[in-house]
């Protein structure tokens, strides 16, 4: 059985079973079994898409709080005098301004200025950075980091040291601070600390992919179900539920974040994808940084969007944009939003298209479907 | 779990034959498989449908699934508890949320599908490449 979690054309009961490929599996997958979450291979590894429910799960994250297993993620380490140097040659933000403890959300850029993965850099010390990247490029991204490696920094995949989970929600501090003495409402968001939950050592960073408050937690693989019980333990009785990637998914989209693959790509920069604000010019020269200077100055080809659909209908992924009875663009991600109650979008069309208001047609199995420019993002949590 | 006097396609639909009418939905395992089910986009009445060709959509929040018609005939009417309820399709697929009712070019048509027995089996064969 082949499910698309993220758009899908045509039916998602094949009548018959591709053969599947070698999975990967977290150190939590026994326990999501006994959970009974309905798995699926994402990139590469057997996840949980869903417990209870999407609907149930992105709402407990809106209104409570939900425990995710994000320990797929990769995690790459630069280490030596040259660290610093390497991740501002290799990343479009600016690392330098970074203090220790502190997060950035940046990109991994080819020499075309286009995104090998999209990532957070932990600066540890000047000498020492973690950098979390998406599962399934984690290889890609190391062997790019190794490739462009002139600072003789030290390179390392360390993904197999740490598992990692996400408490998300507006409950998420009360939780997590019932495990640890770590005080943590002094951490600011995109800060982290080193601490320890339940007596196990952890990175505590306020981070999350889901447009709420909340933490993700880095630990040693061995402490998984100890942590996922005693989370659970402390969530449950202020309403925290176990939530899978199609909770997360519809999160990250109401919170308008771009996900690698469908938003952003080899084949997008940071000025298409709406992500200037991550790309920082004055520290140039750093890799594609001369594409990205061209591009500033010509202009860009095309612009993601927000979209709500005026039509019943959702848009979903590689859906096509129409203007005037042709293609102009495609849907990259689309979901119904739980909770704005309308169906929502994000889209690359032609910069005449982009300003808010502008009605777009979409082809929704080749018939038109009414949709309009909103901004993003769609959802901001009430502060 | 699956009613015995109902035919089951591969792809997951039901039909029930009452006469020269067949009454079509999706089963359990189709709409566990599809989660939250938000949208519901069936033909008019009278359009013509055929065995093994789709007809309809049916949309949860993470994936858009085709229908494809167990029988032959013309749609005689769409339930409309399913354009207020969508979800009614998750809670009681097998009787309240049946998706079309259709007038059959051959009643006989049906018995070549699976039977209860014969799908429950299909599916726990499918279970299993989870």
């Amino acid at each position: 059985m082949l499910i698309s979690m993220f758009g899908h054309h045509g039916s998602i009961f094949p009548v018959t079973t591709p053969a599947i490929a070698e999975t990967r599996k977290t150190a939590l997958n026994a326990v999501h079994r006994r959970l009974n979450a309905r798995m699926v291979n994402f990139g590469g590894w057997d996840m949980p898409l869903e417990y209870s429910g999407i609907l149930a799960e992105h709402e407990a994250v809106r209104t409570r709080a939900g425990l995710f297993d994000v320990s797929h993620m990769g995690e790459l380490e630069i280490t030596g005098p040259g660290a610093q140097s390497l991740v501002q040659w290799v990343s479009c933000n600016n690392a330098a301004k970074l203090i220790d403890g502190q997060i950035q959300y940046s990109g991994l850029m080819t020499s075309r200025g286009t995104f090998v993965d999209d990532l957070l850099v932990h600066k540890i010390s000047d000498t020492h950075y973690l950098l979390c990247v998406n599962a399934s490029n984690q290889d890609a991204d190391f062997d790019h980091l190794v490739a462009n490696n002139k600072f003789d920094a030290k390179v390392a995949n360390t993904s197999s040291r740490y598992s990692q989970l996400a408490v998300q929600g507006p409950r998420a501090e009360e939780i997590l601070q019932k495990l640890t003495r770590t005080a943590l409402a002094p951490i600011r968001y995109y800060y982290f600390v080193f601490g320890q939950v339940s007596g196990v050592d952890c990175l505590i960073a306020r981070t999350g992919y889901t447009g709420e408050d909340g933490f993700e937690i880095y630990f040693a693989p061995e402490y998984s179900e100890k942590l996922w019980d005693d989370l659970m333990k402390a969530g449950a009785p202020l309403g925290m539920i176990p939530t899978g990637l199609g909770a997360r998914n519809t999160l990250r989209l109401e919170a308008g974040m771009c996900l690698y693959g469908h938003e952003i790509d080899d084949t997008t920069t940071p000025w298409e994808a709406g992500l200037a604000w991550i790309c920082k010019m004055e520290k140039a020269p750093f890799l594609g940084s001369d594409v990205l200077a061209a591009q500033k100055k010509d202009g860009v080809p095309r612009k993601l969007v927000g979209f709500e659909m005026l039509d019943k209908r959702i848009g979903r992924d590689g859906y096509p944009v129409d203007a005037a009875g042709k293609q102009v663009g495609r849907v990259t991600s689309g979901c119904p939003s739980p909770t704005l109650k309308k169906n929502i979008g994000m889209a690359y069309v032609p910069p005449s298209l982009t300003a808010v208001g502008t009605d777009l047609e979409i082809d929704i199995r080749a018939q038109k479907a009414a949709a309009r420019v909103i901004p993003l993002p769609f959802y901001k949590r009430p502060q | 779990m699956y009613p015995a006097d109902y035919r089951y396609t591969k792809q997951h639909e039901w039909v029930k034959v009452d006469g020269e009418v067949g009454i079509v939905g999706i089963t359990h395992y189709a709409q566990q498989e599809l989660g939250d089910v938000v949208f519901v986009d069936m033909p008019k009445p009278g359009t013509k449908i055929k065995l093994g060709t789709s007809f309809g959509t049916v949309e949860s929040v993470k994936a858009v699934s085709e229908i494809f018609s167990p029988v032959s005939g013309e749609i005689l009417e769409t339930n409309g508890l399913l354009s207020d309820a969508p979800e009614k399709i998750n809670a009681d697929p097998h009787v309240t949320a049946w998706l079309i009712k259709v007038k059959l070019d051959d009643p006989k048509e049906a018995a070549s599908l699976m039977d209860a027995v014969a799908y429950q089996s299909y599916v726990e064969a499918a279970a299993k490449d989870h």
